[in-house]
């Protein structure tokens, strides 16, 4: 067993473990922190597929923007645990017989297409390759509209999470210039009919 | 003793079908919490760019590699308005329970 085949089991082990753990585990945080070990795992996955770029794009982007902003929404909502359990079991049967036949599916393409014919190992790259500069190159030339879009993408996103959680705050004392030209003399001034009152 | 020799492709595309079916068993089984199957989504996602840069490194073409930088960025954007839209319905609701979201059924 050569070093890269133990490395390759430690965090394909890892990686498993790590996703079971996120979908049983009771306590959200914990789930949540799972997740970031499996997204930790998966990069060093990548790396081992000489994707350094991207292997580096997960950690940066998953476990330090998303798994925040998860982390984030999970301690702002006070979620009642107690109530999510309740009918919590009957599900388990139904989960794990979609999953298994999943797992059968993909197993059986699998056997039958790459488990009993090696794919050649790939040529390894000469000495001056840089993966980011290949990605780069790439992105910039033929990827540059897709690229563009991306950047859309996001900034929809950006503007769409904006507005969806902004609230108006009631209590800042701004003035409103409409309401102050429309207001009538009704709204403001009141008379009252006080009778005048004699001394004795 | 092969399959201790060298890791293959086949190896990286089972570590995916794993992943992928063991989010799936998540989504199934999580359905009292929306948070638990945004994050089971995630995973759907890591095991779909794990195959797309298996097969990007055996090829020896980076397009897979570029495909899998597009995704990560509308996953990001997905979870981001996903969480949004989560806020705003636990602010209606109180819950983020699945069953408790019926108020569109006539």
């Amino acid at each position: 067993m050569t070093f890269q085949t133990a490395v390759f089991y430690a965090f394909a082990a890892l990686l498993t473990l790590a996703a079971l753990l996120v979908i049983t585990s009771r306590n959200l945080v914990h789930a949540a922190l799972w997740l970031v070990l499996a997204f930790f795992s998966a990069a060093g996955i990548w790396l081992l597929l000489q994707a350094e770029f991207l292997a580096i794009a997960l950690v940066l982007v998953y476990v330090g923007a998303v798994m925040v902003l998860f982390l984030f929404v999970v301690m702002m909502l006070d979620v009642n645990f107690d109530k999510l359990r309740e009918r919590f079991k009957s599900y388990i049967p139904v989960a794990w017989t979609v999953g298994i036949l999943v797992g059968v599916e993909m197993a059986l393409v699998l056997i039958g297409g790459y488990v009993g014919e090696s794919v050649a190992p790939p040529v390894a790259p000469g000495a001056g390759y840089s993966n980011t500069k290949t990605l780069g190159l790439q992105i910039y030339t033929d990827y540059a509209y897709p690229f563009e879009i991306a950047a859309m993408i996001l900034l929809v996103a950006i503007i769409a999470a904006i507005a969806l959680t902004h609230r108006q705050r009631r209590k800042t004392k701004h003035q409103n210039p409409a309401e102050q030209v429309r207001v009538r003399r009704n709204d403001r001034l009141r008379i009252l009919d006080i009778p005048v009152e004699k001394r004795d | 003793m092969s399959y201790l020799s060298q890791p293959t492709l086949a190896h990286y595309l089972v570590l995916g079908a794993i992943l992928f079916a063991i989010s799936v068993i998540g989504i199934f089984r999580n359905r009292r919490n929306l948070l638990i199957m945004l994050m089971a989504i995630e995973l759907m996602l890591l095991a779909v760019n794990l195959n797309f840069i298996a097969f990007s490194h055996f090829l020896g073409d980076s397009s897979g590699q570029i495909f899998v930088f597009f995704i990560l960025t509308v996953a990001a954007a997905e979870s981001a308005i996903g969480l949004a839209i989560l806020v705003l319905l636990f602010r209606d609701v109180g819950s983020i329970d699945v069953e408790d979201l019926g108020q569109l059924k006539g």
